[in-house]
């Protein structure tokens, strides 16, 4: 069945379930990078002195927490382009599939998921023990400085197990790209079993591809884990977490 | 599309939104909230289960569910409830199940792999003694359990599980892909019928941000309130 071609013409279903695979790591991969630079931004700015910049950060995490991931994409998709001005919303409009949907989702899921990494970041600031800053401070290190030597490299170190489940997130949360027209990995396999009527292999085979990534993601990152833990902690599993 | 945001496309729709679409929205997530808790308790006792067989498959029940996006689970069960209802009631033809029964029955199986490790933590945040303590007294597992353990554990876990809650209250949203009049749904009916995405998907937004916003600095205020003073 897999070895069907598929109504397309690119090749077998198997290749095309492939290839969706593909535009899902890449929806995910590319989302990660905007995660990580702005949820460390946020997550470490609301962890200073700073009230204002405090008083953002929260009213940012609470925005894109509280509103459901696929209503955040209609609202990048449909709703975004609209509130720019005319020409860049239209040039956005008209960009060629799957361009068109790609962008979107990719910043969609990046916003989505750079309030979680923020949370982890803030957490992982949060638990390192008072005397680390005092030291800093005592060093004669500015806020900057400290953060920059004492405090961020052992934070990230910490929450790197929390920071790979998140890494895994995105990689399913970017199957609600389908919603606004990407094809990617669950989103191919409806489109197969559409075309080919066979539900249970589209579905059977998509669920196999998924297990096999999420292995692959966590085998990668415990030996990443091993590489870069902090010398004299004990590995924490963390607290319990509700999630998605 | 006019220009100029239009309220009276909403105004017009207020009560078709909240009647019918909320009210879907609001049932599916109570009923896969009391499910979901009912068996993701159990497969936590399954998990921590002597009984090695018992503990492996609620653990590959519970890593299967936690490995595969939520919109496969949708799509998977949408197409597969009918076989089993067929197969329960012993029908030769798959059994017609509507849309709102088949996100229920996904949604409850979904998250009781996410309540199931929420209450997992629980009761292992229970200290041994406790359960010792229940044997000593001549109780038997389920009464151990029951009358000793559970309610300790879900004492400690309540915040957890209602955050979990807010989250399923968010994700409910999904069944948006097989066609269900959720509140999204019956918005997005609304706006491909007017032509008023914007107003209605952000009006959509706002009314889940409140919903979704009150609900936790509720939790929040009563994770101060019945923390448990150790």
């Amino acid at each position: 069945m897999l070895l069907e071609q598929e109504p397309g013409g690119t090749g077998t279903y198997l290749q095309y379930l492939i290839v969706g695979l593909g535009w899902t790591l890449a929806t995910a991969l590319a989302a990660w990078l905007i995660a990580l630079a702005i949820g460390s931004m946020i997550g470490t700015l609301r962890t200073t002195n700073l009230t204002w910049l405090v008083r953002i950060g929260n009213l940012y995490v609470e925005i894109f927490r509280n509103i459901p991931l696929i209503v955040q994409m209609f609202l990048w998709f449909f709703v975004f382009p609209e509130l720019l001005p005319k020409e860049l919303g239209d040039a956005i409009k008209q960009m060629p599939p799957p361009w068109s949907s790609y962008i979107p989702a990719v910043l969609c899921l990046g916003i989505f998921t750079s309030v979680r990494v923020a949370e982890q970041v803030r957490a992982g600031i949060n638990s390192l023990p008072r005397g680390q800053r005092m030291a800093g401070t005592a060093m004669g290190l500015t806020q900057a400085q400290t953060y920059r030597y004492v405090i961020l490299p052992q934070a990230f170190r910490i929450i790197l197990p929390p920071l790979t489940s998140e890494f895994m997130n995105v990689i399913k949360n970017s199957s609600v790209a389908l919603t606004i027209g990407l094809l990617e990995l669950t989103g191919r396999a409806r489109a197969m079993q559409e075309f080919s009527f066979h539900v249970f292999e589209a579905f059977a085979t998509a669920t196999v591809i998924y297990l096999l990534t999420n292995l692959i993601v966590v085998l990668l990152m415990r030996a990443l884990e091993k590489k870069v833990r902090v010398p004299g902690l004990i590995a924490a599993g963390g607290a319990p977490q509700a999630g998605h | 599309m006019d220009s100029g945001f239009d309220f009276d496309v909403i105004e017009r729709s207020l009560g078709y939104l909240f009647r019918e679409g909320m009210v879907f929205t609001l049932t599916l997530t109570g009923l896969a909230m009391a499910g979901g808790i009912i068996f993701g308790t159990l497969l936590a006792m399954m998990r921590l289960s002597a009984f090695k067989p018992l503990s492996m498959i609620a653990g590959a029940y519970v890593n299967l569910m936690r490995s595969i996006p939520l919109l496969l689970v949708i799509f998977w069960f949408f197409f597969l409830v009918p076989y089993i209802g067929a197969w329960v009631v012993g029908a030769d033809q798959p059994i017609r199940v509507g849309a709102f029964w088949s996100a229920v029955i996904t949604f409850t199986m979904f998250e009781a792999a996410y309540y199931c490790e929420i209450m997992r933590a629980g009761i292992q945040s229970i200290a041994r003694g406790q359960v010792w303590s229940g044997y000593a007294l001549g109780l038997n597992y389920w009464q151990t359990m029951g009358h000793v353990v559970l309610p300790q554990a879900f004492r400690n876990m309540t915040p957890v599980l209602l955050t979990q809650t807010i989250i399923l209250f968010q994700d409910t949203s999904l069944v948006y892909v097989i066609s269900a009049t959720d509140f999204l749904g019956a918005a997005s009916k609304v706006a491909n019928r007017d032509y008023r995405l914007v107003e209605m998907y952000s009006f959509v937004a706002v009314v889940y941000f409140i919903i979704s916003y009150s609900l936790s600095l509720l939790v929040k205020r009563l994770q101060d309130r019945i923390a448990v003073i150790r």
